[in-house]
């Protein structure tokens, strides 16, 4: 068992099971938090991500396969997806594929929300393009079911800040694809409508300069 | 024009006045910080009224000036700089201070410089602890924001999506019936509290990504008391671990993305013992240094805007009288920091 990916809220390690190459994740008792409240967060996070991660299949939106679900160690046995996080490919790569991809993440999102599905953390860390051109979603740990547009809105602000932040260069251009991808998945007018929600958001935010 | 350079050394005044306290310090360009005198409003019930506030503010301005440099041991004349706080923060609050600054840049014939509240807690914390590019958690009563360096400025990487925390903890305890003291705010009651409650009441927890929502918890939370679903320190125990969970998961994850050396936390809720302790753990496991404020710079203070303008004027910022009104929503990240020095 390797430990592959420490994240913040699980770890991720590359094991072999029957004969399969695939990631376990395991969220590891945190000790900053009390039992209760620890065990609370973990059996219901481990027990909710496989769920959605299978509906965001069936709305279109390639996620790795699930094998094994052990609540009572926080564990899930799924995939290993092969290829590159998009975090690293963005920086990478010409800006008219950069744009492409942008799109097409874009799309997947839009197939998501479309089907009442929320990820939660839509950071270039969670999605895998994989050595076929293929955009994976991963880490549905903070997702949520949902169709009101606040927490579509509240999703693809986390895109833009997480492209702000890590891809400032082109922050921009690359937004506007995503968002591009996604009125092509959603239509028009919902698409519209998220997009007003989006700005809404972004002045709820404290001292933004125009809000009311 | 430069600092004059009648000494070894050159000294710049800070004034705070972004909310309810009052605050002017002495800084040394060497960074050593050679007085910090305050004044806190206090007000007979509810929560600042900013126009009271103001009023208590141009009261004691006078007094707490006067302080500063007597501890000091400086004259007036002695000082090359003045650092006020242009921002985030309560207008009229921020108007006195900027005012006093005004004047007294004026008078003496020395350079402003406008200081952003926000980098101003974070710039003390790393002048106090040694950090150098750290994941700064920054929490108050006005501010709940997860931040780190990235290409000339301090990119915001998760923040509250409405109350700060420190409002979320002052309110609670308000409609619980505590009551705040000069030495003792709201958060430190809490704190007390809740280290002998025992018993865990659920309340909700709410991380979306990498922002936070503690509004829907402060009613929970008040709720959970009037309809006595436990004694006040098991709320208040339950209300910080869920807050501090909360603030520690979205500050993890920061550390785990960015993968920076160090962990800061600062502003007027780092003086919260749980917290730190909380964080220290969580600094442990990325290998990171855990820093923490110290108590007498957490809260607002004019040390950390005098640092700050020192830090901006060194590097040629500078705020003409003309161009000094205050901005009340001058967000963390739309400020150039040119003297931090990128990877």
């Amino acid at each position: 068992m390797v430990l592959i990916k420490k994240g913040a809220e699980a770890s991720l390690y590359l094991e072999y099971w029957n004969n399969r190459k695939v990631i376990m994740k395991r969220r590891h008792p945190k000790k900053y938090r009390i039992p209760e409240l620890d065990l609370l967060i973990r059996t219901q996070r481990t027990l909710h991500e496989p769920n959605i991660i299978h509906n965001a299949k069936e709305a279109g939106v390639p996620t790795p396969t699930i094998f094994m679900v052990n609540v009572e160690d926080a564990n899930i046995i799924m995939e290993f997806v092969e290829g590159k996080q998009i975090k690293e490919v963005l920086d990478a790569v010409s800006k008219e594929e950069r744009l492409n991809i942008c799109k097409f993440v874009g799309k997947l999102i839009g197939r998501l929300h479309g089907n009442g599905i929320i990820h939660g953390d839509l950071t270039t860390s969670n999605m895998i393009l994989t050595p076929y051109g293929k955009v994976v979603f991963v880490d549905f740990g903070l997702s949520e079911r949902s169709v009101e547009l606040e927490p579509m809105g509240v999703d693809l602000h986390l895109m833009k800040r997480t492209l702000q932040s890590t891809h400032y260069k082109y922050a921009k251009e690359c937004f506007k694809a995503v968002m591009d991808g996604y009125e092509e998945a959603l239509g028009k007018e919902e698409t519209k409508k998220v997009t007003v929600k989006i700005r809404e958001i972004e002045r709820r935010g404290r001292y933004v300069a125009d809000r009311e | 024009m430069p600092p004059k350079n009648n000494s070894s050394d050159n000294y710049c005044l800070g004034i705070e006045s972004t909310a309810d306290d009052f605050g002017a310090a002495i800084v040394s360009f060497r960074g050593k910080v050679l007085s910090n005198a305050n004044d806190a409003y206090l007000p007979k019930e509810g929560g600042i009224h900013p126009r009271e506030a103001a009023r208590h503010h141009a009261e004691v301005a006078e007094k707490v000036l006067a302080e500063a440099f007597e501890k000091a041991s400086t004259k007036p004349r002695e000082i090359s700089l003045v650092a006020f706080s242009q921002g985030p923060g309560l207008g009229p609050c921020l108007r006195t201070g900027a005012t006093a600054a005004r004047a007294l840049a004026s008078y003496l014939d020395i350079p402003l410089v406008g200081v952003n509240h926000c980098v101003g807690h974070i710039e003390i914390g790393k002048l106090t602890t040694g950090a150098t590019d750290p994941v700064t958690l920054y929490v108050s009563g006005g501010n709940t924001i997860v931040s780190a360096f990235e290409a000339g400025k301090y990119r915001i990487f998760g923040e509250t999506l409405d109350i700060a925390m420190g409002n979320c903890l002052d309110v609670f305890a308000r409609n619980v019936g505590l009551q705040q003291r000069i030495g003792a705010p709201f958060g430190a009651v809490v704190e007390e509290l809740a280290t002998r409650g025992k018993n865990f009441v659920s309340l909700p927890y709410t991380v979306k990504g990498m922002d936070l929502s503690f509004s829907g918890l402060l009613t929970a939370a008040v709720y959970a008391f009037q309809s006595k679903r436990g004694s006040l320190e098991d709320i208040c125990f339950s209300l910080q671990e869920v807050a501090f969970s909360m603030l520690t998961e979205v500050t993890e994850r920061a550390l785990a993305h960015t993968q920076k050396p160090e962990l800061l936390l600062t502003g007027g809720v780092a003086a919260n013992k749980k917290l730190q302790s909380m964080l220290k753990l969580v600094a442990d496991e990325h290998d990171a240094k855990f820093c923490v404020v110290p108590l007498s710079l957490a809260a607002d203070n004019g040390a950390m805007i005098a640092w700050t303008g020192i830090l901006a004027y060194q590097s040629g910022v500078q705020t003409l009288v003309d161009e000094s009104y205050v901005n009340v929503k001058w967000r963390l990240e739309d400020v150039d920091a040119p003297w931090v020095e990128g990877k």
